[in-house]
């Protein structure tokens, strides 16, 4: 039972509002880039909508998401009403306010640096301190979700702590760490330029502390997502969990090794040794491990689902699946695409394959499929899941959602395999414009148009997506059956102490950062010579 | 199906436990064969990214070193191999066409006077960050004659989109008669 849910409410709203914008802007410079469209008059329209597009995507939206799903799990799971809801909603206020002062002059063209900041490239002020505050808003959330955890934990001394509540607190540890990153680059290297107070910037730094952000923060955006597959998935098509051991084990392993392999994505920069870059590849290699274990406990869970609906046979049993059901279907749907973007994936990760893709449209069709494939359409599932619990009505639009649900599949498919073979071209990433009648790059041009047909299904997808949430709050109410999480096929009893706490994890998580990045970092800062001027952006 | 679970709750337990041990070792197998791969392919090929952490003043660049803009280009080392000079800036790469010939070991050496850019070349796994304070180092050999593109890969501002370079592989002996008068070689010398 929800008791806050307007709280939840508001978090997802807002999210989803956002998110309806920034798709807007997407397929807007996927057109005004591609041969459908004469070249831009002002390119810097571009980069602004491209800097709106991503601080939006990537740091507003699944944040706000984790977070209202977040606080949903605290009551659902430990059957208390949550801790702190002042806190709550002081942190919410706080990505409203800096949300705005960020966009305000991104739409201005004051900050056209795009949403990975790129120092010495500085902009407004006012764009990276609103960054800041949707950061500091979320640290709120992290912060209540570890005492949320802890209330529970000494009013049940030695219970094992719930699974989603287990995974949701390893998600806001692991975010709570790995935005310390770019807090750093933001506060100690580019905010001291942007007010005035120094002009000089070491670049190559400032991307390593950037790259400690940049890659966890994936695994942010994909804890939601993950939570569900354990969750939510089995308990919706009538399965049991194959087993909830594994799913905290596959958990934990995204705390320690998500955190210090960032350096990947540093493979072709110079202020980096190669030691360090092998070092990061290899655990790079070992977070996809995690994965792995999930894509077959998912998979058996789901089995075990059609068995107790009569499937029979090796595969016939997949047949007996509840197709018609939206949680099965987004799981079918996410599962595709994470397995063609963690192919991908694989081929980023290593080393010397890398440099035949390293910043061209294969990254760009890499991550939307990752991430806004196979991540964000559980979170549309999940807020299936759970509106009738918020708003008390009836989800009655079933065929409506299949579609949605479809479209999104066939839409993200269609945008990002076309931009993964265009990079295998060596088509760059992050262009106004690109001139199709150049020799090499005429070839490029029908497959820049397909992806933008994609784009399109992707709006359509999205404007229907908010048609059927907007619909249900005048459906007609309904006493939904209380909300329950999956149960496993064997529910823990008592647990190891490692598995039913976080502590000796998020250690493990802080150490690896260290050894893996207290090098780079202490020899880049002893590089003075390294630190060049500022370059301003923007109207001067 | 749901009633063996809990009349035999013990062995199910067990079974499902070891079912899923084999397919966790299964796939840390998988993955060292890949890591494996990538130690491989990096000693035996000598495929190593842009990694020596050398730095240099971007603000002097035009003044003196080895990045003044007369040596910038193609230059013929003692040994036969060929060193290439390139500086990036907003928005446009110096020199803006590359010459170089094809079966000859081709080291590059690159930087940026402003921002960061990058540089890829395509058709081939050449592709490098430029930055500012840093200088990109990386070795590569060009099978056979061609015309390349060579955007920057990075964005570096509002021009971004227009920074393209081009690079011209010519044939061995074509460049070698190129260079008996000219120390560096561009497209244009």
């Amino acid at each position: 039972m929800i008791s806050n849910k307007r709280l939840v409410l508001a978090h997802f709203w807002l999210a989803f509002a956002v998110f309806g914008v920034a798709i807007l802007l997407g397929e807007w410079q996927m057109f005004i880039r591609s041969p459908l469209h004469a070249w831009l008059h002002n390119p810097d329209l571009y980069y602004r909508s491209v800097t709106a597009h991503g601080t939006v995507m990537g740091y507003v939206f699944p944040t706000l998401i984790a977070m209202g799903f977040g606080y949903a799990i605290t009551e659902l799971a430990l059957d208390q009403p949550l801790i702190g809801r002042r806190w709550a909603w002081a942190g919410y206020t706080m990505i409203i306010i800096g949300s705005i002062a960020a966009v305000v002059p991104v739409a201005l063209g004051l900050d056209s640096v795009l949403y990975t900041f790129y120092p010495p490239m500085i902009g407004n002020a006012f764009y990276y301190i609103g960054v800041v505050l949707v950061v500091v808003g979320s640290w709120i959330w992290v912060a209540l979700m570890g005492i949320n955890l802890q209330a529970w934990k000494r009013a049940h001394p030695g219970a094992p702590v719930p699974l989603p509540m287990f995974a949701n607190v390893a998600a806001a540890y692991l975010w709570g760490w790995t935005a310390v990153g770019a807090a750093l680059e933001l506060l100690f290297q580019i905010l001291p330029v942007a007010l005035g107070f120094s002009n000089t910037i070491n670049a190559g730094l400032s991307r390593v502390l950037f790259s400690w952000t940049l890659h966890a923060i994936v695994y942010f955006w994909l804890m939601p997502a993950y939570i569900a597959f354990y969750t939510i998935v089995p308990r919706a098509i009538g399965g049991r969990l194959y087993s909830d051991t594994m799913a905290r084990i596959s958990f934990v392993l995204f705390l320690v090794f998500s955190m210090p392999i960032g350096i990947h994505h540093l493979f072709a920069d110079p202020q980096v040794g190669s030691g360090f870059k092998f070092i990061h590849s290899v655990f790079t290699a070992m977070v996809a491990v995690p994965t792995l274990l999930t894509v077959f406990t998912i998979g058996a869970s789901v089995e075990i689902a059609a068995r107790l609906r009569g499937g029979k046979g090796v595969f016939g049993w997949l047949k007996a699946l509840p197709w018609d059901n939206p949680q099965m279907l987004a799981l079918a749907f996410s599962f595709v695409m994470l397995g063609f973007g963690g192919a991908g994936g694989l081929i980023n990760m290593s080393y010397q394959l890398d440099s035949t893709i390293h910043n061209t449209q294969w990254v760009t069709g890499h991550f939307h499929l990752i991430f806004g494939g196979a991540i964000v359409i559980m979170y549309f599932a999940i807020a299936y899941d759970l509106w009738p619990h918020l708003t008390g009505r009836a989800m009655r639009d079933l065929s409506l959602i299949r579609a949605q649900l479809w479209l999104w599949f066939i839409g993200m498919i269609v945008t990002t395999f076309p931009w993964h073979y265009v990079g295998i071209l060596g088509m760059p990433r992050r262009m106004a414009y690109f001139d199709y009648s150049a020799p090499g790059a005429a070839g490029e041009a029908i497959w820049v148009v397909m992806s933008t047909l994609g784009g399109a299904l992707l709006v359509v997808s999205a404007v229907l997506f908010l048609v059927i949430l907007y619909r249900n709050h005048s459906a007609c109410q309904v006493e939904p059956a209380p909300f329950t999480f999956s149960k496993a096929i064997h529910e823990p009893v008592s647990l190891p102490l490692a598995l039913n706490g976080l502590g000796l994890w998020v250690g493990l998580m802080i150490a690896l950062t260290i050894t893996n990045y207290g090098y780079p970092i202490v020899q880049l800062m002893g590089l003075p010579d390294a630190k060049v001027p500022a370059v301003f952006v923007g109207a001067k | 199906m749901a009633q063996t679970f809990s009349a035999n709750s013990h062995d199910t337990a067990a079974l499902t436990a070891r079912i899923e041990k084999r397919w966790a070792f299964l796939m840390v197998g998988i993955i060292s064969l890949l890591v494996a791969v990538v130690i491989f392919t990096s000693l035996h090929w000598a495929m190593m990214p842009p990694s020596r952490v050398e730095t240099i003043n971007p603000s002097t660049l035009h003044l003196s070193g080895e990045f003044v803009e007369s040596n910038l280009g193609s230059a013929v080392e003692p040994d036969g191999s060929i060193t290439v000079r390139v500086v990036g800036q907003q928005y446009s790469f110096t020199p803006q066409c590359i010459v170089v010939p094809s079966k000859t070991l081709i080291t590059f050496r690159v930087t940026s006077a402003d921002v960061i850019h990058g540089m890829l070349i395509t058709g081939t796994n050449i592709n490098s960050m430029v930055e500012p304070g840093y200088i990109s180092t990386f070795k590569t050999e060009f099978k056979q004659p061609g015309d390349h593109l060579m955007p920057c890969h990075e964005y570096c501002g509002v021009g971004h989109e227009a920074m393209w370079a081009n690079v011209k592989v010519v044939d061995k002996d074509v460049f070698s008669k190129m260079a008996l008068n000219t120390r560096r070689l561009t497209c244009d010398f």
